[in-house]
């Protein structure tokens, strides 16, 4: 087993993908002869040649809607965008055409394709750098939604996303690409739908996706160290469709949940992931569910500000020791 | 052309006439509900330039107003009144209805509500040939306001810089529901604005089926040929309301009267006539052959045929075995 960061973990299932099958192609911007904003697209141009890695204008909506139309006639497109706060500008193409075509088809045509986005905050980047569109993506009916937290899923993710006939939107995370973790040397799915239990625990269920499933594991940590609270830290991954039955598990298990995210409250994974708890398994709680989220605010650049708007492992730890009275 | 294929042309226009005026009658007999964008006036603009088409390989999109588009296409027409009525044996199983025809055996690739949304569309199949290596060509069909949107604008960029085959057919019937072209619009010549993008363009009557096919065949061969877009720019008119519920109160009774004198099908049926391919008589026989075709063969079946179920209501929101894979 490779030691891989998160960017290798995304080439490499594209350059799997690509070597498999000659209608798999990649398009946003920068990612062909520069190499991609993140790396994730390196070496690409050279092997595949500029009609599969196609650096395209700053053009969201359209290459976006082009990607969609070469998926409804068969081709496999890849594409990214550069950061999520563009993705607004393809939210027409996105949502009206790739997210709505197979059922209002009937089901005749297929919407193969993948989107992918750099997402959440990074270091001071400003307001219209630091969106974290989960939420938006995730209301999305005929979307899959998907975020990796280790360089095994952003690999796995990306290959199952591709193998996928519906439209899959992949959150990855700016400031993840350099994060390290072990990927099969073996070709390697992850499921587009499911919960994984990052770590067992009998008390407490932490959900968490993305970054913030790192900010779980840390506060896990010290939960069961300085606290002796052994919590459970379950990684949502697929936001669309969430793992009803597998955040219900959980909670059957240890009666308790807190809801990590690393984007605003209001209409977002912590109040859907409590509704299914309310819907599912609402007399198994001995305690209410609590969320754990960003400030309802535009993400200042002032560092200070920008820290205090964003939730870590240590507002995890405070919100479970809270619960507990400990 | 032959005499033969002269009658069929005809035969085809006056078919999509009564079409759509039988499909008027429906929707006030509430057969037919949401909105409904019809065609009379326009005939042989779609008919036209898909007489020089490779229908059913040629990958053909277009938007709201797509009945006759489809039916040229090769769809059958119990198949989309069918659909206009909302069953299940309907091209798109009654999950589309009018704005959203769908038939990708014949290619014909939809109709959409969004103005500009099949742009970039059409320029994806023609990405995805391109990757095939195919000879086909896409052809995208819209109206003259969808030119404002920024989907026309880098898509023309796109197709071109990537010499992408296909045809953007401009509809320009002058109006966008109710407002003027002149009043929306600097240059009111479409075709004059993708010349900054390089594409070859013309304009021409679309009321005089004869000078359309010209036209087409001529666009036809070029993008075929060339692997490159081309832009026709069709004059043309609807005789109709936008859609079912129009004032009327943005253009005056003279200007549409002198419009109908210029109806595609009286032009064309006076030439026919005056060669002597047809005469009144086998006309209005004719009118009477369609009228009784679409009461007893297609009003009908489209009346008698199941609803879809609603136990059903959730399918094709993803395609069966979408998160299965590898
Ligand atoms: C993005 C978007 N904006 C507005 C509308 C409402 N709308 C529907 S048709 C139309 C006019 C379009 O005119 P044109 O492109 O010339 O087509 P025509 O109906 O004349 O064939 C408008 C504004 C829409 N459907 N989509
Ligand atoms: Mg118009």
């Amino acid at each position: 087993m490779a030691e891989l960061m998160y960017w290798q973990g995304i080439l490499r299932a594209h350059d799997e993908e690509m070597a498999r099958d000659p209608l798999v192609f990649a398009m946003g911007e920068d990612i062909g002869v520069a190499g991609g904003t993140y790396k994730a697209t390196s070496g690409l141009f050279a092997k595949y040649g500029e009609q599969r890695v196609v650096d395209t204008p700053i053009s969201e909506n359209s290459y976006t809607g082009i990607g969609v139309g070469a998926a409804m006639v068969g081709a496999r497109p890849i594409v990214e965008i550069m950061s999520v706060n563009f993705a607004w500008l393809a939210m027409d193409q996105l949502m009206n055409n790739a997210a709505k075509i197979h059922y209002m088809s009937g089901g005749r045509i297929r919407c193969p394709f993948v989107m992918r986005v750099p997402g959440g905050t990074a270091h001071q980047l400003g307001a219209q750098h630091s969106a974290r569109m989960e939420k938006v993506f995730m209301g999305i009916s005929g979307l899959r939604v998907v975020t990796p937290a280790t360089p095994r899923d952003a690999y796995g993710l990306l290959k199952s996303a591709v193998r996928s006939d519906d439209p899959v939107v992949i959150i990855e995370h700016e400031s993840m690409y350099n994060l390290k973790g072990e990927v099969p040397d073996e070709e390697f799915f992850t499921p587009l739908e499911g919960v994984e239990i990052m770590r067992p625990g009998k008390d407490v269920s932490i959900f968490a996706y993305n970054i913030s499933v790192h900010w779980a594991l840390d506060a896990a940590k010290k939960l069961a160290s300085e606290y002796g609270i052994d919590a459970e830290v379950i990684d949502l991954r697929a936001l669309k469709p969430l793992d009803r039955a597998g955040i219900a598990a959980s909670v059957r298990k240890t009666h308790h949940a807190i809801i990590v995210e690393e984007d605003e409250a209001p209409v977002g994974v912590g109040s859907e992931v409590m509704a299914i708890i309310n819907e599912e398994c609402f007399f198994d709680l001995d305690a209410a569910p609590v969320r754990v989220h960003a400030l309802d605010i535009p993400i200042p650049y002032n560092h200070r500000l920008e820290k205090a708007a964003i939730p870590n492992a240590g507002d995890v730890i405070a919100a479970v020791r809270k619960m507990f009275g400990r | 052309m032959d005499a033969t294929d002269q009658k069929r042309l005809l035969r085809e226009m006056l078919f999509a006439r009564r079409f759509e005026e039988r499909c008027a009658e429906a929707y006030h007999e509430r057969q037919i509900g949401g909105f409904l964008h019809l065609y009379p006036g326009e005939e042989a603009c779609a008919i036209g330039v898909l007489e020089k088409a490779q229908t059913g390989s040629d990958y053909v999109v277009t938007g709201y107003r797509d009945h006759i588009h489809a039916l040229k296409s090769g769809m059958d027409p119990k198949a989309l009144m069918a659909e206009l009525f909302g069953k299940e044996a309907g091209c798109s199983k009654g999950r589309g209805g009018s704005m959203h025809l769908f038939d990708p055996d014949v290619h014909f690739m939809g109709g959409y509500a969004l103005v500009g949304g099949p742009f970039p569309l059409a320029a994806g199949f023609a990405k995805a040939i391109q990757l095939r290596g195919g000879q086909e060509i896409s052809i995208c069909f819209l109206g003259d306001g969808a030119n404002n949107q920024g989907t026309f604008h880098e898509t023309m960029n796109m197709a071109s810089l990537w010499n992408l085959p296909v045809l953007f057919i401009c509809e320009n019937n002058l109006y966008g529901i109710g407002t003027a072209i002149e009043r929306s619009t600097v240059e009111i010549n479409q075709y004059k604005r993708v010349a900054p993008y390089g594409i070859e363009a013309a304009q021409c009557d679309g009321q005089d089926i004869d000078i359309v096919m010209t036209h087409a065949e001529k666009a036809v061969n070029y993008v075929r040929e060339q692997r490159k877009p081309y832009f026709l720019e069709l004059m043309t008119y609807r005789l109709r309301g936008h859609s079912m519920s129009d004032s009327g109160a943005y253009r005056s009774k003279e200007e549409v009267e002198e419009w109908a004198q210029r109806d595609p099908i009286g032009i064309y049926k006076r030439r026919l006539v005056e060669a002597g391919v047809v005469t009144e008589d086998e006309f209005h026989a004719m009118d009477k052959a369609v009228q009784d075709e679409i009461e007893n063969e297609v009003v009908r079946y489209a009346s008698e045929c199941p609803e879809p179920r609603v136990e059903d209501v959730a399918r094709y929101v993803y395609t069966e075995g979408g998160n299965n894979h590898g």
